[in-house]
């Protein structure tokens, strides 16, 4: 027979007060196993837990039921507390009669009796309770950060300067992500190449960063500190050990392409950097557009190449490596505004977005910095900035806040003002939010000295009127219908999530939102970690995010992952699920559902009848479990149980409060 | 093809010429129509704006006999199909909304025929390709800007095209050999009943249409609205003695280009009772 102790906890007069916590105790003793039964009135405090290990040795315990707090609360405490009175942690039951109780009802009677149906569930289930072993595995000491934007290069430089080595894919040739296209920063105006380029300089210099450009996660395996990762070079046609970053083939290159980097307002050549600070300053080739893939022919860039660097034979390469842990920094889109046919579907081409903005307004953009519309090359001197275009808009776009474009929008009039004298900006906005230090302040700059004019409402046409944009919404202070003549509409376009965020998150095996946006382990108390243990999350790939936000978010995942490298060996949980093998049917449903890619085939060796049969079945990795119990539901043969949570440990609380 | 024709008073009167085209399209090309009988008015302005139930069950009662019929209905006028068009989504979407209809008109409207615009009918159902094939003469490249105006594009659901840049008019008159000139205010509001009830309002919105149509450089607009084409049509005149506006810009029905286009002579379809002449146009165009 069993020999179970319950402890009753006042918990001061959190419980007692709405709990008769000592009739709980006199009614526990009666239950079946139970050998002693107390109250007392701090159980989590020094004597408290003193007297939970003299119980243990007075009266041989072996099973412990503490009645006081959530689990969550001291779960730990008291497995610890009854491991030094000599039993195994697993051995003990919580009954949370607090939150579940003693908090949410007034009724001391009442409560009473709940709480004595609590304790008596937990003292049927304890008694089935087996001793759990924890295992621990090795950790491989490498992080991997996909993605080169301003979160990933911090993240990579966090972790590095902890000593630890870092690889950062990268799917563009160059580091630098969405940062590097934009021109001035908010809310200091200081410009963003001149804070961003050391930082990528300091990236490619530092002993512990690699950084692999033009490529992308082929193929995630493996668990928490050992991942076995793939990683596909995409043929660059470039040798860059042989190459100089001279410059010489993508002068002497023939093919002009529209540049993604400039927002198709500029060119740039089919062998090509993105931009004159790319890191690497390697260039790749376009072999879309290069005549020498598309017709045979040119093959200039190979001929006038003085170190041979170029080669068009080169194929992608897939490399594997071992990492122990991984931060995702993916970064985000910019919202498609072809959607919205009152704003011209994306087909009048001084309608522009912020993206555009801010090329044209860079010093190295395609108009050298000089603010000219893209249809007729003419200075623009009014200009209507539209704001909340595919945020806030349920019907055509995005639920959520872009969250930047409150901001950049008001930068964006700043900058019109002192690069266009005499020029008018006039804004459309829903709400202007500016919840960031120094924000607010930045904006009331705009509309006083610069003199943006602020219009609340939204805008329902804009038509093009002769060579002009005849822009046509509504002022609702006014509460009347407002027409612009305007050169040229900036257009705030929502921050969406990358077009493969999905697919990038099914390789990784990590969880999204509705909108594509990976999803953090906990709102408020697990920022940067996803449910996947070992996979950490940075900047806007989250959620919508600004430089200060993305970068500080960078720094909080670079702490959790130099906190995983930094043990030499990783604890994990006991909790996990556990295959009767010869149960199990080999259907595998629980793989296909377990969300922690923890379940994985074994083929086993059977007699039957006299002979050997393989057959397949399930197989848990103790190490990436996370104990959810999915697979345990799933599984129709029964196979699957979950330690500590067993389906006998369960119909055992069942039958104690429903029989 | 048969559709149960729904002309509305408007193609008994003021748009007459609709009905006229209309038909002579559907002999054309084969979709045989039968009038619903004993119809009534499909409530339009007066009944929604009076009472949403009424607005309901006027339209639902002709859709129900439609629907006894065992036939889908034609509606060429605009704000027609987008009565039946708004009570037949209402009652395929409220079991409640339908036994009240039904309760009113004392004929239960399941939803099971709809209403379709002339448009979708020749354009989409029939469809351009069987069109093209069947063109006796072109358009010989008139410069047209298509003019869909509010109702047969709105509201998100009601609608049959793209509420912002509609096409179908568009596509037609480059089937039938026209330049659709592309130009800013399809789907700008007429003014509807304004220019009758507050006639400085009204004239205005449609000055700014006529006007816009001007500086496009069109030959002529192209409408499937019996109340737009009063609008444009009738207050050129207006606005050309009270505004002193300058505009002589003939406003066709799609079905009297169509019809033309597929042989018909203009004067069977009516285009003689226009207010302004479209004799000139036609001519240019050898339409005659």
């Amino acid at each position: 027979m069993r020999k179970v102790g319950v402890f009753v906890c006042h918990c001061g007069s959190n419980i007692a007060g709405t709990v008769d916590v000592e009739k709980v105790a006199q009614e526990a003793a009666k239950f079946p196993n139970v050998v002693f039964a107390t109250d007392y009135k701090y159980m989590c405090s020094e004597p408290g837990q003193q007297v939970i290990k003299d119980a243990i040795k007075e009266h041989n315990l072996d099973r412990v039921v503490v009645a006081s707090c959530s689990p969550r609360m001291h779960e730990p405490t008291f497995r610890r507390c009854i491991q030094t009175g000599g039993l195994n942690p697993y051995l003990l039951e919580m009954a949370n009669i607090r939150e579940h109780c003693s908090w949410v009802h007034p009724d001391k009677a009442k409560g009473t009796v709940k709480a004595i149906d609590l304790v008596r569930k937990a003292a049927a289930k304890v008694v089935k309770n087996e001793p759990l072993q924890k295992s621990s595995i090795n950790i491989t000491k490498r992080a991997l950060v996909i993605g080169g934007g301003i979160a990933g290069i911090q993240v990579a430089l966090d972790i590095a300067d902890a000593g630890f080595p870092v690889t950062i894919v990268e799917k563009e040739p160059t580091i630098g992500g969405r940062m590097a296209q934009i021109d001035k920063t908010f809310p200091t105006l200081d410009c963003s190449a001149c804070i961003l380029t050391p930082k990528m300089v300091d990236a490619a210099q530092h002993p512990n960063i690699e950084i692999i450009s033009y490529a992308e996660v082929d193929k995630v395996e493996g668990y928490v500190g050992n991942f076995d990762i793939t990683i596909r070079k995409k043929a660059r046609s470039v040798d860059m050990n042989k190459c100089t970053g001279c410059g010489t083939c993508w002068e002497k290159c023939p093919t002009k392409v529209d540049s993604e980097f400039d927002m198709q307002l500029g060119k740039r050549k089919a062998i090509y950097t993105p931009f004159p600070q790319a890191v690497p300053n390697k260039p790749v080739i376009d072999r879309e557009h290069c005549l020498k893939f598309k017709t045979g022919k040119c093959g200039i860039c190979e001929k006038v190449c003085p170190t041979g660097a170029v080669d068009f034979t080169m194929e992608d390469e897939l490399i594997t490596q071992q990492y122990g842990a991984i931060v995702v920094a993916t970064g985000f889109d910019q919202f498609d505004h072809s959607v919205y046919g009152e704003y011209g579907y994306g087909k009048y081409p001084d309608v522009i977005t912020g993206l555009h903005f801010e090329r044209l307004v860079n010093a190295s953009g395609p108009t050298m910095g000089k603010i000219k519309r893209p249809s007729d090359h003419k200075v623009p001197e009014t200009v209507v900035f539209i704001k909340c275009v595919g945020s806030r808009d349920e019907a055509k776009g995005k639920t959520y806040c872009s969250r930047t474009c409150c901001m950049y929008t008001a930068k964006h009039a700043t900058l019109m003002a002192e690069k266009v004298k005499g020029s008018k900006s006039y804004i459309f906005y829903m709400d202007v939010r500016t919840p960031g230090k120094g924000y607010e302040e930045f904006y009331k700059r705009t509309q006083g000295e610069y003199g943006a004019q602020y219009i609340r409402g939204r805008v329902s046409k804009v038509y093009p009127k002769g060579d002009k944009l005849v822009v046509r919404g509504e002022d609702s202070l006014l509460g009347r219908p407002v027409e612009i003549e305007a050169d040229m509409v900036v257009l705030a376009s929502a921050m969406v999530a990358r077009s493969d965020a999905g697919d990038l998150a099914r390789t990784l095996g990590i969880s999204y939102d509705k909108d594509n946006f990976f999803t953090e382990a906990h709102p408020k108390l697990r920022p940067v970690e996803t449910h996947t243990a070992g996979v950490f999350l940075a900047g806007a790939c989250q959620g919508p995010k600004d430089i200060p936000d993305s970068v500080a978010q960078a720094g909080a995942a670079a702490a959790k992952a130099i906190g995983l490298l930094a043990k030499s060996q990783m604890e994990t949980e006991a909790t996990v699920s556990q295959v009767d093998e010869s149960r199990c049917s080999g259907c595998l449903l629980c793989k296909s559902i377990c969300p922690y890619k923890a379940i994985d085939v074994k083929i086993i060796a059977e007699r039957v009848g006299g002979k050997t049969v393989e057959r397949q079945v399930a197989s848990v990795n103790k190490s990436l479990c996370q104990g959810c119990g999915a697979c345990t539901v799933a599984c129709r043969a029964g196979s699957l149980n979950l330690l500590g949570f067993t389906n006998e440990q369960i119909l055992a609380e069942v039958e104690a409060v429903c029989l | 093809m048969k559709y149960a024709y729904y002309p509305g008073c408007s193609l008994h009167s003021t748009g007459i010429e609709y009905n006229m085209s209309t038909l002579a399209v559907a002999k054309k090309l084969n979709v045989e129509l039968e009038e619903i009988p004993d119809w009534n008015c499909c409530g339009a302005s007066a009944g929604h704006t009076t009472n949403h139930l009424l607005g309901l069950a006027l339209p639902a009662r002709n859709l129900a006999i439609a629907e006894k019929q065992g036939l889908d209905v034609m509606a060429p006028c605009a704000s027609c199909y987008n009565r039946m068009k708004t009570a037949e989504v209402a009652v395929k979407s409220s079991p409640e909304i339908r036994a009240k209809v039904a309760e009113i008109t004392e004929m239960d409207y399941a939803g099971n025929s709809g209403v379709k615009s002339a448009l979708e009918v020749f354009l989409k159902e029939v469809g351009l390709e069987k069109i093209k094939a069947s063109l006796v003469r072109n358009l010989g490249g008139m410069k047209v800007a298509a003019y869909y105006g509010c109702l047969l594009v709105r509201p998100n659901g009601i609608g049959m095209d793209d509420p912002e840049d509609p096409m179908t008019m568009d596509d037609m008159i480059t089937a039938l050999g026209g330049e659709a000139v592309q130009w800013p205010f399809k789907t700008e509001c007429c003014g509807a009943s304004l220019p009758t009830a507050r006639s400085k309002v009204g004239l205005k919105m449609v000055n700014d249409i006529l006007q816009m149509a001007d500086i496009s450089g069109v030959d002529a607009i192209v409408t499937a609205c019996p109340l737009c084409f009063v609008n444009l049509d009738m207050r050129q005149n207006d606005l050309n003695k009270k505004a002193g506006g300058n505009f002589n810009i003939p406003i066709f029905y799609f079905t009297e280009l169509l019809a033309i286009a597929l042989g018909e002579k203009p004067g069977k379809v009516g285009v003689k009772k226009h207010f302004v002449s479209t004799a000139q146009v036609l001519d240019k165009y050898n339409l005659k």
